[in-house]
Order: structure tokens, then sequence, then C-alpha cells
């Protein structure tokens, strides 16, 4: 907001209180209230209207509060913003970033946790990016402001309390499309994102105990799909588990397996896996803990890999 | 029933109701003034030259539809006086046009060309790609969805302290969104500087007014969100153009939106895919060609001396003529090339869309 004077930060709660998780904490006082605004309790006016600012030539970071309630404005979102470009034939762009935090594990109410990823990786158009670490929260982030076309940016619920990491001081990006290893290892790749890394490598350490040697690696960015990482880390270790928060049928995981069975199926010694969500929505607090995908439940796939 | 009930009751029904907005007017059925206008001779005959192309345009597409040459489209036959008479009220340098589907005539006005017009009902993608200074948002097919994104805009220039407002045009069925309530209710928040031009045009494809809301007008829908909503006769060219004129007005003085109904009916199709006659009963089709916004002003300008019989036929040679040209200069466009539709998806395309283009450029689709 410093660096570009045309960055706008709107949505519900983002002003005096900072945001519900204090995301945009301190931005109200030192930037004023004409370029931090409080808005309705409206997803599908948040979002559209962050276009109408686009093509004004500001260039909105607009927050859904939770993206569980994203589908409010699924049109504004999927069908508007999506292909403000394309539509035009390039007249009008939406250099617009859409803040969602999402995902499980804070015991938050229902609708608050789930992880719909996948209904918006489906949106040509739409870029979706799942930092994992602090510092590629904001890397990437401010990757995501500057970046030409729309980004849904979700923040895991979890990293707002849980994740302690370094942040690169200054003005610092990563570019968008581009996993990262998270850990290096030999035996198996273990692919995830956003909160789920924390798991993987939780589970990557158990297996090394077992003698299993887990790479790890960190997609980041789900639109664009590093193909290229995932099918190096594939070719190299020749097995590959997907961890995904959300349940199984048409996950993005899905999206990953195809990738992995078109880049390298001769390199797998074994058949792919995956760690996911049972096909039921989202439990209430009490339940939460044996549905979304632990540790224990990414080593078991590991070690199973390993014995294909 | 019981004493408080009964009370609670009497309460209700006390509120049941708002005051009906004021109707404006000024032409009679027969072109008469009812009142003083303000627009000149010269601007008046101008807006019918208008509305003139905006009715040929939409006969002839449906025609050339006929033929199997275009696309599905939606004619505004009936409602060129709604759009041409809210877009004069316009400053086109300043001011933004943002449609739904169904006012070509008003976006003419505004300076979308004819020749793009025709080429958007042959299905060619240029046609969305509204020329580079034309403060126009393109065609939009979601019903009052492009209402938020008009909002966004206003509030933008509001926020930029620009001069410029935003018309958005939208129909009665478009009032049942929550798209149209959630735009309306940000924009009076923001003071945006934002009419919403609501074309009641009687039909939401098969479906009355009735059927779509129990509120007495839609413009009373305006007073929900704090701001004013007042109604026209939208088959009068003089009506739209005043009461869309002092919105704007208000808007470029910082006092926010208005909701405008300009009350009017679609004499034609809802698309060609439509047939009319299953729903619509003759005799209201009948009254309403008696209020034809075209014959209205014909004769009101007859009647003054602004044209005669001859000027008016060579006026619509003129017209004819105009869309010759432009249909000859819209088939002369090339056909898009087919990977054309893997443009613009983004800045710079993906290595993965790179490649699926590639792969398209090789061997075809699949």
């Amino acid at each position: 907001m410093e660096r570009d004077e045309r960055v706008v930060v709107f949505g519900e709660d983002v002003g005096v209180t900072g945001g519900v998780f204090r995301a945009t904490d301190g931005l109200f006082a030192r930037y004023g209230q004409a370029r931090v605004i409080d808005t309705p309790l409206a997803e599908g006016v948040i979002a559209g209207a962050a276009i109408g600012l686009a093509i004004a030539g500001w260039v909105p970071v607009a927050e859904i509060q939770f993206l569980g309630f994203a589908h409010n404005g699924f049109n504004q979102v999927v069908d508007q913003l999506a292909r403000v470009r394309y539509r035009s034939a390039g007249r009008f762009s939406a250099q617009v970033t859409l803040r969602a935090p999402y995902g499980g594990g804070v015991r938050a109410p229902e609708l608050h946790s789930d992880a719909f990823e996948a209904h918006f990786t489906h949106a040509p158009g739409l870029k979706v990016i799942a930092p994992s670490t602090p510092a590629d929260a904001k890397g990437l982030l401010l990757a995501s402001i500057r970046d030409p076309d729309p980004v849904l940016f979700l923040e895991p619920l979890r990293g707002y309390r849980q994740v302690k990491g370094e942040v690169p001081a200054g003005d610092y990006t990563v570019e968008l499309g581009e996993a990262s290893v998270a850990r290096e290892g030999s035996d198996v790749t273990v692919i995830a994102w956003s909160a789920a890394v924390q798991v993987a490598l939780q589970a990557a350490e158990d297996a090394q105990a077992q003698g299993i040697s887990v790479e790890v690696l960190d997609l980041r960015s789900l639109v664009p799909l590093d193909v290229k990482a995932i099918a190096a880390s594939v070719s190299k270790t020749g097995r590959a588990v997907v961890v995904q928060e959300a349940p199984l049928t048409s996950g993005f995981a899905a999206e990953v397996v195809a990738t992995i069975q078109e880049e390298a199926f001769f390199s797998l010694q074994a058949p792919i896996r995956r760690v996911a969500a049972p096909d039921v929505p989202y439990p209430v607090q009490m339940l939460e803990e044996h549905y979304v995908p632990n540790a224990e439940r990414v080593l078991e796939a590991i070690v199973a890999t390993t014995r294909d | 029933m019981k004493k408080a009930a009964r009370a609670a009751s009497a309460r209700l029904d006390g509120v049941r109701s708002v005051p009906m907005p004021p109707m404006v007017k000024y032409l009679d059925q027969d072109g008469e003034l009812l009142e003083k206008q303000s627009m000149s001779d010269e601007l008046a005959l101008e807006g019918y030259r208008v509305m003139l192309r905006g009715r040929r345009f939409d006969e002839r597409c449906v025609s050339l539809q006929r033929q199997g040459r275009m696309v599905t489209l939606a004619p505004g036959i009936g409602q060129e006086a709604a759009t041409v008479g809210a877009a004069m009220a316009l400053d086109a340098t300043t001011d933004w046009f943002v449609p739904q589907y169904r006012e070509l005539a008003g976006q003419l006005w505004h300076g979308y060309p004819l020749r793009l017009a025709f080429l958007w009902h042959v299905g060619h993608p240029i046609a969305f790609q509204v020329p580079g200074d034309l403060n126009m948002l393109p065609f939009q097919a979601a019903i009052a969805g492009q209402l938020p994104q008009a909002v966004g805009l206003a509030w933008g220039l509001r926020l930029k302290r620009a001069r410029g407002v935003v018309v958005a045009v939208f129909g009665d069925g478009g009032t049942s969104q929550g798209d149209f309530h959630e735009a309306a209710n940000l924009a009076g928040v923001m003071k945006a500087p934002i009419i919403f031009l609501c074309q009641n045009n009687g039909w939401a494809i098969s479906t009355t007014v009735e059927q779509q809301t129990a509120s007495e007008t839609l413009a009373q829908k305006a007073v929900a969100y704090g701001f004013p909503g007042i109604q026209c006769d939208g088959n009068d060219l003089f009506a739209v153009y005043a009461t869309v004129r002092e919105a704007v007005t208000r808007a470029r003085n910082g006092e926010g939106p208005t909701l405008v109904e300009a009350i009017t009916y679609r004499l034609g199709l809802h698309t060609t895919a439509d047939d009319p006659t299953r729903y619509e009963p003759r005799e209201m089709h009948d009254m309403w060609v008696d209020r034809d916004p075209l014959r209205r002003m014909q004769l009101h300008l007859v009647s003054r001396g602004v044209i005669d019989r001859s000027g008016l036929e060579r006026m619509e040679d003129e017209v004819k003529e105009e869309l010759r040209v432009a249909w000859d200069e819209a088939q002369k466009e090339p056909a898009p090339d087919p990977s054309y539709y893997f443009g613009h998806v983004h800045a710079s395309p993906s290595t993965r869309l790179g490649g699926q283009l590639k792969r398209f450029e090789r061997d075809g689709p699949g």
C-alpha cells in the first residue's frame, strides 16, 4: 500500500478491528478510511465491486471473511471476476486479490472450516494460491497483489496461530506458480498445500524414524500448477502420496494424481495414494479431529506405498 | 384474536405500503406535450434518429436470425426511448454505460459501433471488446450480474474524485436477484455515483412483474437502501432524459445513487428462441403498440414542425443505408482464428495453458 497508491483493502471488518484474524491489523490507522474500508456483509458485491474498482484503476485487495461463505458470491468470483479479461477480449482486466481464510482444525463453527479450493481451481482465469509458511504468505501475497490478473489467496485458519516462522523484511515476493521442496527425500514424494504441508512434514519426520526418506513438495500455487516440480520429484522418488483436507471425490488431489500419471507414469514404482477427508460435509467441532487428515494417516499412506 | 395480537396486526397494517414514488411523464400517447420539457428540438431529433436506428437494427437482426445467419438474440423493440433517453443524459467522455443485453439503442447513442453490434449477433468475440475510448462494459448475460461491478466502478470513480457517473441498466426480473440488492445496498452506503436504470418491460421471459415481486412498484425498493426511487414513462424520451439527468446531477454532486424505474414494454420477443404467443395476451400487446415510443416521438416532432413526412422518409433511407454499410463491414470482418479463444485468459498464459495451445495448433481440439 505504501508502494502503490492504487491498492485499496476492503471487506467485512477489515477496517477498525483489523479483520477477524487481525490480518489487516494496523492498516486502517496507517492508510485511513479511504483505502481501508469496511463493507456491508455481502460476499457477492465485495467480489463484484472489486471488478468495478479495478476497471476504475484501483488495485483491490478484498477479504472474503471465510471461504465457506464465498459461494454467496460464486457468480461474481467464478463467472465474472475470473473472466473479465477473457470476455472483454483484453479491453478490461481485474488486478484483484481476494483473500480468504479457509481449512479446518481450529474448532470454528459450521462452514468456517471447509477446504473448498477445488470449487475455484476449476474456473479458468482465476489463480489460486495456498501458502503454508509465514514467509510464503508474505511473498505470495505481495506477488498476488502485483499480478495483473485475479488471484484467490487462501490463508489456512491453522496458520494464523499455530504456525510460526521467519518472515523476510522489506519488499519480498515469491513467484506465483512455483512449488517448493519443503523437505528433501528420496523414497516417497508427499505433495500437499496450505495447512496440510505441516501435517506432511510431521509424517515425514515420523517416516524417517522407520527408515523411509520422504520428500515433501509444497505446491504453494494450485493455479498455475508447477507441473515441472511435481514431475521432477516423483520421477526421482517413484512414489507419491497426495494430501488434501477436502473430501476425497473431485478434490484437487485428483488433479495432482492425473498430472503425475501424465508426466511421470513410467517412473512410478507403486500406485499413487491420496489422503483426504471422507466424502462427508465438514463436521462440528467435537468430531473434526477425526476428519481432517493428520500425520498418522499420512504416515500410513507413506508406509503403504513403500510396500506396494 | 387476543388484544395484544390485534394491536400488533393494526400496527403492521399501517406500514404495509410505502408512498407511491413520483411518476415523470411529458408526452401523451399522441405525442402532445403535457408540460414544458427542456430538450431542444435538434437534440430530440437526434434522439429520435438513434431510436429509429436501434429499432431498424433489431428488426433486421431478427430477420437475419430467421434466415439462419445470426445466433439467438434479444431485441429491444419498444424500449428505445428508455435506453436512448438515459444515454442522452450522460457525458460520454466521463460517464459509463453498463448494459445487460437489451439496451443496444442506448449503447449506440453512447458510442458503441453498429458494426460491432452486428458482430455480436453473429457470435464474434470482438463484439465484447468494447473499443478503447468507450466508457462501457460488455454485454452481460447473468441477470443483474453487472450491478455489483457497476457499483464498484462508480465507487472507484468517487474514490478518485473523478467527474464520471455510471448508468447501469437491468430489467424487472433483475430486481429479484441478490446481486441487485447487494449492489443497491453497497451503493447507498458508499454514496456511489450510480443510476440504477430498471427497464420494467412487463416481462421476464414469460414471468409477469406481479409474479416477480409483491412490491407495488420497483422504484420503491430504493427506499430500503436509503436513496430515492422514481418512476418515469419509459416510452417517453423526454421523461427518461429528464429523470436520468436529474439523477446524474445528484450523483455528480456526491448525493449518491438513484433508482429509476422506466415503465416500458417489450414489443418484441424475449429472444429469438421465445414465442410470446404462448403467454402474452394479444390485447395487452396491442395496447402497448399504441404507446410505441417511436410513434409518439414521431407525432410530436411532426406536430412541432421539426421534421415533415419527406424528412422522415429521408431519415428512414439514411438509417437503412447506415445499417447496410455496417452489416457489409461486419461481414468483411475475418472470422476469429480457432486458437483465438486461448487468448486473454490471463495476461500471459501459464505453462500448462501454453502447452494446451501448442497441442491445439498442432492437432486441433481434443
